[in-house]
């Protein structure tokens, strides 16, 4: 997880409330929210990784 | 030692013939002090009827997001509020993704798309890609596109997919509480129409969804009706958004109990690890089953979520002293 401006997983602001709980998500999952903008992003998952892209921000990979 | 085990084990391991529903429900009623024995007679059975060998399997999506069915434990449907959002794979990528799960020494691939049934731009995309894939890599090639026509089912038997997947998710008494856009009914008519085209029936479901103990047993006795080739067992891992998000994770010895109950039900069939084990099982727990029935598992990520690498599961194989079933056992 990207401890930037928004949570990954869920979306809400990185530095305000618990995000333990997405971090250890994290673990099994891509992120889907853009840490710089919290727009989803779309996200395509393969056997070997994902890619995660932001329409404004670009693409992030495993 | 219980009853019902001796009786499991005159009849399924020495027989060959799975337990029936009443059956299966004393197995799942089994408290956990027989476990482990439960387990045993269900790694026996495999080992009898099945082999050593473990299917190995990677799966991909090709479509995802953006499906118009509500069923209650998808972060694909468009009808709920998953951040999951509609995406489609290009065929370089899908080849690709079949190479480097062909990598991993497994013989399967399967293709899947988050949809109701094919319409024509998925059928095109699957007569590209499978082709695609089959000039390129050797693999088998499995698709799962939800519900079919006849004229579906027949390309892709032209297409030289064979094996198809689709689950009944749960039992039939249970169904609508789960899905209510489509029936257990029309599940099961595209898994007639499976079977006769000469495809290999890939169904199985999840366990987790609310469903009783009874309802369980209900669902390994339906399947073993079926008489699928395979059934993937998964555990629901519960998505942010569905109605099921916020459900409770299936116990580990619940689905070890679970596991060897559907080996007993079905002591032929290829049983495979699906998703939701990481969190359900972990690892520990992953290597009870494997020695309680299971024989095949799907390595490396799933369709929105990720799995364990698949060099664990390739080494704990290894460990295990379980041989990854070659290609040509499979042709």
């Amino acid at each position: 997880m990207t401890l930037l401006g928004y949570c990954d997983r869920c979306g809400e602001a990185a530095g305000e409330g618990d995000h333990s709980a997405c971090a250890e998500a994290r673990r099994l999952e891509p992120p889907r929210y853009c840490p710089d903008c919290r727009r989803r992003m779309r996200v395509q998952v393969v056997p070997t990784g994902w890619t995660a892209t932001c329409v404004e921000h670009g693409a992030r990979h495993s | 030692m219980p009853e019902i085990l001796d009786r499991a084990r005159a009849r399924v391991l020495t027989d060959g013939a799975g337990l029936d529903e009443a059956g299966i429900l004393e197995v799942l009623r089994l408290p956990d002090e027989d476990l482990p024995a439960l387990l045993q007679l269900a790694h026996e059975v495999r080992m009898a009827w099945c082999g050593p060998e473990v299917e190995v399997e990677g799966i991909v999506s090709l479509k995802t997001g953006g499906c118009p069915e509500d069923c209650h434990f998808c972060s694909q449907s468009g009808l709920f509020t998953s951040p999951v959002r509609s995406v489609w794979l290009d065929i370089p990528s899908l080849v690709e993704a079949a190479k480097q799960t062909a990598a991993t020494g497994a013989t399967e691939f399967c293709i899947v798309a988050a949809v109701r049934g094919p319409d024509q731009r998925l059928m095109a995309q699957m007569r590209e890609g499978v082709a695609a894939i089959r000039a390129a890599v050797d693999i088998q090639v499995a698709a799962s596109l939800g519900m079919l026509t006849q004229e579906q089912v027949d390309e892709l038997v032209a297409m030289g997919v064979h094996r198809y997947n689709h689950n009944l998710e749960t039992c039939k008494s249970y169904f609508p509480n789960v899905v209510t856009t489509h029936s257990w009914e029309e599940r099961w008519g595209t898994l007639r129409m499976v079977r006769d085209s000469g495809m290999e029936v890939c169904c199985g479901g999840i366990l987790g969804l609310g469903e009783t103990v009874e309802q369980r047993a209900e669902f390994a006795a339906q399947l073993a009706e079926l008489d699928p080739h395979e059934v993937p067992l998964n555990f629901l891992n519960p998505r942010p958004g569905t109605p099921l998000g916020d459900r409770p994770v299936v116990e580990g010895k619940d689905a070890l109990r679970a596991i060897a109950a559907f080996r007993l039900a079905m002591p032929k069939t290829i049983l495979r690890y699906a998703g939701g084990r990481e969190i359900t099982l972990g690892d520990l727990g992953t290597k009870e089953g494997l020695l309680g029935g299971i024989n095949a598992v799907i390595v490396g990520n799933y369709l929105t979520t990720l799995g364990r690498p698949a060099t664990a599961d390739l080494e704990l194989l290894k460990e295990l002293k379980m041989p990854v079933k070659a290609l040509s056992a499979t042709l």
